[in-house]
């Protein structure tokens, strides 16, 4: 789906923020907000204003604006701090047609409350995971939806909203070091709240998480025996034998209907 | 009659000679106590193994710990196995009246039916009320229509149904709305969620910035006072207060199978309609040979017992399921290798898993251990495909899959025809 005209004069924030290697843990642009930045460039490359709330690690940042971006606005605050109420202030006054944001962060709590808080501070409709926007047309946005095990869903929903960007978004352009140099980042201070919740929780190393054991219930000798030897188990299944090709493919087709992966 | 204490040296021989025909009658004289729990001098309970048991047909002295067959048919061989497997144990029911609280879990039901994720939170959800004073009952809350038959077996004391057209598709504003309803009649002491892609995660967070609750989330170790949180990149552990709202992570707790649970239906008064500003316009259709195979909802798989492939391929893509093969297939040069379902190919996590000419080798079925309905087109009946699948239909896979794509293709063309 190609956005059509009216489109390009969309105001688009992606919201991005510092990520984090998996496995090195160094600091680097986070996927899914290098994607929704990536969809809000293909939406409307002039008018799409990239946002940061916090310290603004400087690599990191140089490396979003080095997808071809000649500015972006910084809200210059501690590590402890807040980013919603700041987010919620800074967006009232500026606001966009559509916010995009991360579906979780690659760092610190990732509780991937962030749009849901935005959504409904600013009340606007939330669209979560989305892959694709296509069409904008009379204040109504069509929306392609990524759901579990790659199927889509297409939606509607009036703008402004609130959409996080799945990691089945189209991937992010490379970034170009030079350019991501010369643009220019706008700092603006601002006075959040400390998250106070969160300084008293105790953060540490990830646990192997346990694996769950196969407890055997057998109560008695014979049925740890077949716990332990039982093949394929079940048995229960329908056998049809003797009917013709026709029904039994007609019986097959019914469970299909039934199981809704034929429609 | 005199005092005397008399021995009788022939029921205590009896008595001592398990074969004896009369060994019940005399060990029962001899000890005065009735065949098998005797209380011992200081006052235990004493098995008398010479007591229980019966005598098989081949003599030999046979004691059935199931202790299935007492007062049934007898010791006759062939019988019992069927008895056996007729007898499923009745779990003890768990009733709840009258709760002092309730803990809220609000399920996926992909597809209709509970998820393993579910029935964690539904563990979840126990250890919770265990761990807090007072009488609780579990609610489970779920939208749409659900075919799942097990709600007792999971652990659910108490269900909330919301059906109707408003909860179908993607209808985030509205559940939300249900869910406030709920908040305002049950007072939760605890709302769980699944913290998955399902929908869970979505629901949750939602909720959770509705009501102004800070959530747990990825929460892997939760009791009433601490939860351990995943964090970012699943690098780090949060330990923190057990709050209000909590979105679990898989394996969060121990599912319910030891108890059988009331499953009692509320209604609830009425939930008012919520302004909707995002419309579903249904799914769109996928390539379904762009899916990868781990991931596919849907499997036709062939073996070799496939050949026509052609006309597997044109099944495949009338039924728009994505292909999966077995070994055989794929060695014989017939499909790709990254078709290969099966313990050195894909572990798939099909929720329907058609297998086409398939015996069921071991290094297969670990392969498909995940799917939830499995069906067997064989012409072996009694195959290991046969044995795990919930439906089989036993004839020439070329002829039955003629059938299959001659009648969806008449559904779809019929189908199109309601439509103009
Ligand atoms: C180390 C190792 C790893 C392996 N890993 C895998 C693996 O990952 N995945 C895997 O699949 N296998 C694996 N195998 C191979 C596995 O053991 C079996 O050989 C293989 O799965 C059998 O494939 P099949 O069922 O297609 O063929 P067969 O066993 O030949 O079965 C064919 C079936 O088709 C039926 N049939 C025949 N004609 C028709 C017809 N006209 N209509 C309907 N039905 C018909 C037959 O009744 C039979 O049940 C592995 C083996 C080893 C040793």
């Amino acid at each position: 789906m190609q956005p059509d005209l009216s489109a390009k004069s969309l105001k688009v924030t992606s919201l991005i923020s510092v990520g984090q290697h998996p496995k090195s843990g160094r600091a680097r642009r986070a996927e899914q907000d290098a994607r929704a930045v990536e969809l809000g460039l293909t939406l409307s490359d002039d008018q799409l204003e990239m946002l940061h709330v916090g310290s603004g690690d400087k690599t990191v940042m140089r490396s979003y604006l080095g997808m071809g971006l000649p500015k972006m606005t910084l809200l210059k605050q501690g590590d402890r701090g807040d980013a919603v109420p700041v987010l919620c202030d800074y967006l009232a006054t500026h606001a966009p047609d559509i916010l995009l944001t991360g579906v979780r962060a690659e760092s610190g709590e990732a509780s991937g409350m962030l749009p849901f808080l935005l959504a409904e501070k600013l009340g606007w409709p939330l669209v979560s995971r989305i892959a694709e926007i296509g069409e904008v047309n009379d204040g109504v946005a069509e929306v392609l939806q990524a759901l579990p095990r790659g199927q889509r869903r297409a939606i509607k929903v009036r703008l402004p909203f609130v959409a996080s960007v799945d990691n089945a978004a189209a991937e992010p352009r490379q970034s170009a070091f030079g350019p991501g140099q010369r643009a220019g980042i706008n700092d603006m201070p601002v006075a959040g709240g400390d998250d106070v919740v969160r300084s008293g929780w105790e953060e540490s190393p990830a646990r192997k998480k346990p694996k769950r054991l196969k407890v055997v219930k057998a109560k008695t000798a014979a049925d740890r025996f077949k716990a332990a030897t039982a093949k394929a188990s079940g048995g229960g299944g329908k056998v049809l034998k003797k009917e013709s090709p026709a029904e039994q493919a007609q019986a097959v087709l019914d469970l299909l209907i039934e199981e809704g992966v034929v429609r | 009659m005199s005092d005397l204490i008399r021995r009788d040296p022939r029921t205590e021989w009896i008595a001592r000679n398990r074969l004896h025909p009369l060994h019940g009658e005399a060990l029962f004289s001899t000890s005065g106590h009735p065949v098998g729990d005797v209380r011992g001098p200081s006052g235990l309970l004493r098995k008398n193994p010479h007591g229980v048991g019966f005598i098989g047909p081949n003599g030999i002295k046979r004691i059935d710990r199931l202790a299935i067959q007492l007062g049934e048919s007898g010791p006759q061989g062939g019988q019992r196995r069927g008895a056996k497997a007729a007898v499923e144990v009745q779990l003890p029911l768990v009733t709840v009246e009258s709760p002092d609280f309730y803990v809220v879990a609000v399920l996926d039901m992909v597809g209709g039916r509970l998820t393993g994720h579910d029935k964690d939170v539904l563990g979840q959800g126990h250890k919770l009320v265990a761990a807090t004073e007072g009488k609780g009952a579990v609610v489970a809350v779920t939208f749409g229509d659900s075919k799942e038959e097990g709600f007792d077996k999971a652990g659910v004391d108490r269900l909330i149904q919301f059906r109707g057209e408003q909860y179908d598709g993607y209808s985030p504003e509205q559940r939300v709305t249900a869910l406030e309803a709920v908040e305002r009649e049950l007072d939760p002491e605890y709302w769980l969620f699944p913290d998955s892609i399902a929908g869970g995660q979505e629901l949750g967070c939602r909720l959770a910035a509705r009501l102004g609750e800070r959530p747990a989330t990825q929460a892997w170790q939760v009791d009433a006072f601490t939860s351990l949180c995943r964090g970012g990149s699943q690098r780090i552990d949060i330990s923190r207060e057990t709050p209000r709202l909590l979105l679990l992570g898989e394996e969060c707790a121990d599912q319910i199978d030891e108890t059988r649970h009331e499953a009692v239906v509320i209604e609830l008064a009425s939930v008012p309609a919520s302004l909707s500003r995002i419309e579903d316009c249904g799914a769109v259709d996928v390539d379904p040979s762009q899916v990868p195979l781990g991931e596919a909802e849907f499997i036709l798989s062939a073996g070799n017992g496939i050949h026509d492939w052609d006309q597997f391929h044109q099944a495949a893509e009338t039924l728009r399921a994505t292909e999966g093969a077995s070994r055989v297939a794929v060695d014989d040069g017939f499909m790709p290798r990254h078709r290969q379902v099966g313990a050195t190919g894909t572990w798939v996590t099909a929720r329907v898993y058609v297998a086409v000419g398939i015996s069921g080798a071991i290094q297969h079925m670990q392969g498909i251990g995940q799917c939830d309905k499995v069906v067997a087109i064989n012409s072996d009946a009694g195959c290991d495909m046969v044995k795990r699948a919930d439906l089989s239909v036993i004839g020439d896979s070329q002829q039955i899959l003629a059938e299959l794509i001659r009648l969806v293709e008449s559904r779809q063309q019929g189908g199109a025809e309601d439509a103009a």
